[in-house]
């Protein structure tokens, strides 16, 4: 197990290194940073004292040095923008992402798991019909427009919830059914499509031939085998709402976490800022995969052989 | 018989397929008192498996029983209001065994977890008095180290290790009847005879009735007092072993027994019945066995009723029985003369064949694991001789054949194919050879493109040989091979689906002979094929190596079927040959102790644990064939 752990975070650094190198890379490829940074009307002057502000007047390999090492101790510099550290401002916002994502993908499987098992135990069946067609519909919806739906519905004509910002649970409910709902519809079809396989599986016959009572062969068994490709699309569903949905989620309900900063930055040509976002980013994916990693050797005790 | 725990009744389950309706069991009845042993014999299809898991409520949509009952002790256990009783009988009274130990096991717990749970639902013991009962029961089917075992998960386990353990679950809470569906089809030789001889000392000491649903009458003669035979979704007939096995009355049985291969007699023509069971989604409105019978007459055009024999022996649903032994055939028949004797140069010379697999390393840059698939193996093969190549899993035997092919690398060691070594020939020279070296595959259903038709799977080797291009020419030649292996014409303009298991294994063997070679490696040609059908396939390869003088590599772990088409036999164990020599020699005085245990592991009708068979060997010649 040990030893798992240790290959995974090998693997996990490798990824954290590359990005710091894409990162990096990518911002010196997008052109002059001083002039994107900087207003059209400043001096060559003024340029040349943020050149060498930044650093960016060095030798370039001195220049990734610099980067790498600030990097290593959590030092991004400082916000263009909000003129003070960007690792201050990645602390303020990062919980509010992580409590929206989180609940999102929490309602995501709460309601994709039993919908995808009933579904599952009678395909072609009513229920089977209906979560088929509901699915089609969450999958073909935007999500933004879904988001302004939403507001309409439940913030100005039912006047049940707040429009946007962030405060109590109530501002919680609607930014997280919105990242969550395309997400569970995608779930619930693969929910239902392993658990259709694994109910047609011999074991199952034999525990039914046990006389083992359906919710253990079906709660127990079945969803245990199903678990680990529906872990993978959950995993992949997390990822994706960290990763991109929350941007656009977030502007919509003007939900303070770090996708509408990156948003903002964007806007205020805030460079430092948005890179740092875009690091952090890439390390909570990195982060998310290896505990999947993990959870799937707890789940099936084949995966140690194939991990050697 | 004893007041029966089991009654099956006037049961009929059928499948809606998008073709029509098959009726896979139609009217069965019969019952097992406590401690009986059934055993329900019959070609794949005949519904005797549908009819266990019709006992057990596993009949699962599209299936559905739609009529007769099933009871335990007086209780029906059949329908919606029956859920809970059979829930509660099934897994404690009633327990099942199924063929497949590889997917029968839940992958992701742990052996001892899955017996226990048997034994928390069941007898509602504690988790910890469950696991303790556990490890018993594993050592109890003669599982080492059971403490150490519990805990390990299926993939941990070898494929008879892992049908003991679904014994010792079935067993678990000391059920009254135990139905085992073909538990041993698919494990080795040695490794069937170990688990039959455990089920037999099961059944001895916990009293247990058993069920056993097999298609290989050797089994059936090892285990069981009492046989019933189905045919075409009935029973045709059942009885005593005794009387079943040696003077069977309806003349499917009778083909089934001499159909089966045996161990006491050398290049002897198997009995076969030809033709093909007749298809259930038809009414059913003559004799079902009819069409293939020697002994029908016009009164077979109305079915027979299943009726007593006249002397309690059992039932009996035929209008014209079989009044001869059906062994006495074996003795008047033709035996091939064997080509031992032949002092031609050989055909096939391999010289201290190994053939090596790296398995892994010990740290980056350490020694190499090799896998010694095949070790240091020398043979010969002369023109017309079949060389019989035994053993089991994982002896090296496939690998053997296709090195000589040079489908796998060779490590080292010379391969000499007529006279020219071929383990240093080039590309171009290779596929030239490969026009004289045919392969036939043991799974007919795997080895043929489905979406290709019997016209271009046969002609393709032509044509990827650049031989024959032209239609016309090419539909003659796929047309006069098909009738060499005995398929109809019109075979040629469909697709694989359309034939059964013995049809499509007729196909590969027309596909290896287009290219006319010389030699043939047969890979466990028949293996996947019904007993019956086996037959067929055996024979055909003798006709036709007589007709087109064809050399054999027949890779088998059947001993019994080798024994009836190879002039000489190699043991394979652990990828050496440990014994090589003319069949009669081997068969009846093996010098090794592992072959004396290959030839002892095969379950044979004559060797019967109860001692119930009359002539043992010694076949009447009172009268002509019976089918």
């Amino acid at each position: 197990m040990s030893g798992f752990v240790i290959n995974r975070l090998w693997q996990g650094a490798i990824v954290v290194l590359s990005v710091v190198v894409v990162v990096f890379v990518l911002t010196r490829l997008i052109g002059d940073p001083v002039r994107v940074m900087l207003p059209l009307e400043a001096t060559a002057e003024q340029r040349a004292a943020f050149e060498q502000q930044l650093g960016l007047d060095r030798p370039i390999l001195e220049q990734f040095v610099t980067y790498v090492r600030d990097v290593a101790v959590l030092d991004f510099g400082e916000s263009l923008w909000q003129r003070r550290p960007v690792f201050e401002i990645i602390v303020e916002r990062a919980p509010a992402t992580l409590v929206l994502t989180f609940t999102a993908i929490g309602i995501a499987v709460a309601l994709a798991v039993p919908l995808g098992v009933i579904a599952a135990l009678r395909p072609e069946g009513l229920v089977d019909r209906v979560v088929v067609v509901i699915s089609l519909l969450g999958l073909s919806i935007p999500q933004f427009w879904l988001g302004l739906l939403f507001i309409v519905l439940f913030s100005l004509t039912l006047g049940w919830l707040p429009t946007s910002g962030a405060g109590g649970l109530d501002h919680l409910v609607l930014p997280a059914l919105t990242l969550a709902l395309p997400a569970m519809t995608r779930l619930v079809m693969v929910v239902r499509s392993t658990m259709i396989d694994e109910l047609n599986a011999q074991y199952v016959k034999v525990l039914r031939a046990k006389g083992m009572l359906p919710w253990r062969v079906i709660g127990v068994h079945a969803l245990r085998n199903s678990a680990v490709p529906i872990l993978t699309i959950a995993g992949w569903e997390l990822i994706r709402i960290v990763s991109g949905y929350t941007v656009v989620v977030e502007t919509v309900f003007a939900w303070p976490g770090l996708g509408l900063t990156a948003i903002q930055a964007i806007e205020r040509q805030d460079l430092i800022l948005l890179q740092a976002i875009v690091f952090v980013t890439a390390i909570l994916v990195v982060v998310l995969n290896l505990i999947l990693d993990i959870v799937y050797k707890v789940i099936d005790p084949r995966i140690e052989m194939s991990a050697k | 018989m004893s007041e029966p725990l089991l009654t099956v009744e006037g049961l009929e389950v059928e499948f809606l397929t998008r073709r029509g309706r098959v009726q896979a069991v139609r009217n069965v009845s019969f019952g097992l008192g406590p401690g009986q042993a059934l055993g329900l014999v019959g070609e794949s299809g005949c519904g005797k498996s549908v009819t266990s898991q019709a006992i057990m409520g596993l009949v699962q949509l599209p299936g559905r029983i739609v009529g007769g009952d099933v009871r335990w002790k007086g209780r029906s256990l059949i329908g919606p209001d029956a859920a809970d009783y059979r829930r509660e009988v099934c897994g404690r009274d009633i327990a099942m065994v199924f063929q497949d130990p590889m997917t029968s096991l839940d992958p992701l717990f742990a052996v001892g977890d899955q017996i226990a749970e048997v034994l928390v639902r069941h007898r509602g013991l504690s988790q910890a008095a469950a696991r303790a009962r556990a490890i018993e029961l594993l050592d109890m089917v003669h599982i080492s180290e059971p403490q150490k075992r519990v805990d390990q998960f299926p993939h941990e386990f070898s494929g008879g290790m892992r049908q003991r353990v679904l014994i010792a679950m079935a067993l678990a809470s000391e059920p009254e009847l135990l139905i085992a569906d073909e538990p041993t089809t698919a494990l080795d030789v040695t490794v069937q005879a170990s688990l039959l001889d455990l089920i037999a000392e099961l059944q001895q000491r916990l009293s247990l009735a058993v069920l056993m649903i097999t298609h290989d009458l050797g089994v059936v003669a090892k285990l069981c007092r009492d046989v019933a035979v189905m045919y075409a979704g009935e029973i045709v007939e059942d009885g005593p072993a005794s009387r079943m096995l040696h003077t069977p009355s309806h003349p499917y049985t009778a083909g089934l027994v001499a159909a089966t291969p045996t161990l006491a007699l050398t290049r002897h023509r198997l009995e076969t019945i030809d033709g093909q069971p007749p298809d259930l989604r038809l009414p059913r409105t003559q004799c079902s066995f009819r069409p293939r019978c020697a002994n029908a007459t016009e009164i077979c055009s109305v079915a027979p009723d299943l009726l007593p024999l006249g002397d309690g022996k059992g039932r009996l649903a035929c209008h014209n029985p079989v009044k001869t032994q059906a062994r006495a055939a074996i003795a008047s028949d033709a035996v091939h003369e064997a080509h031992t004797a032949s002092f031609d140069a050989p055909l096939l010379s391999v010289n201290n064949l190994s053939v090596h697999y790296p398995i892994g390393r010990h740290g980056l840059f350490g020694r190499r694991d090799v896998l010694k698939a095949v070790d240091d193996v020398s043979f010969d093969i002369r023109p017309g001789e079949t060389l019989g190549l035994v053993g089991e899993s994982g002896s090296g035997k496939t690998t053997t054949g296709r090195a000589v092919l040079r489908a796998v690398p060779v490590t080292s060691g010379s391969i000499v194919f007529d006279g020219q070594e071929i383990t240093v020939l080039g590309r171009e020279p290779l596929r030239r050879l490969r026009r004289d070296m045919q392969i036939i595959f043991q799974d007919p259903y795997s080895s043929l493109n489905p979406r290709m038709t019997v016209q271009d799977i046969v002609a393709e080797p032509l044509i990827v040989h650049g031989l024959e291009t032209e239609p016309g020419r090419l539909r003659d030649r796929v047309a006069h091979l098909l009738e060499l292996v005995g398929l109809p014409a019109d075979a040629a303009e469909r697709h694989p689906h359309a034939f059964s298991g013995g049809q499509r294994q007729r196909v590969g063997i027309a596909r290896a002979l287009t290219l006319e070679p010389r030699f043939i490696i047969a890979d466990e040609p028949v293996s996947a094929l019904d007993v019956s059908i086996r037959a067929q396939v055996v024979n055909l390869m003798q006709d036709l190596q007589s007709q087109l003088g064809l050399t054999y590599l027949f890779i088998a772990h059947d001993l019994a079927v080798v024994r009836h088409i190879a002039d000489r036999v190699a043991i394979m164990k652990s990828g050496k040959i440990i014994e090589i020599g003319p069949v009669e020699d081997i068969y009846s005085s093996p010098s090794q102790a592992y072959t004396r245990a290959l030839l002892e592991a095969v379950p044979e009708i004559a060797d019967n644990a109860y001692g119930v068979t009359g002539s043992n060997g010694a076949p009447s010649s009172l009268d002509a064939p019976v089918v």
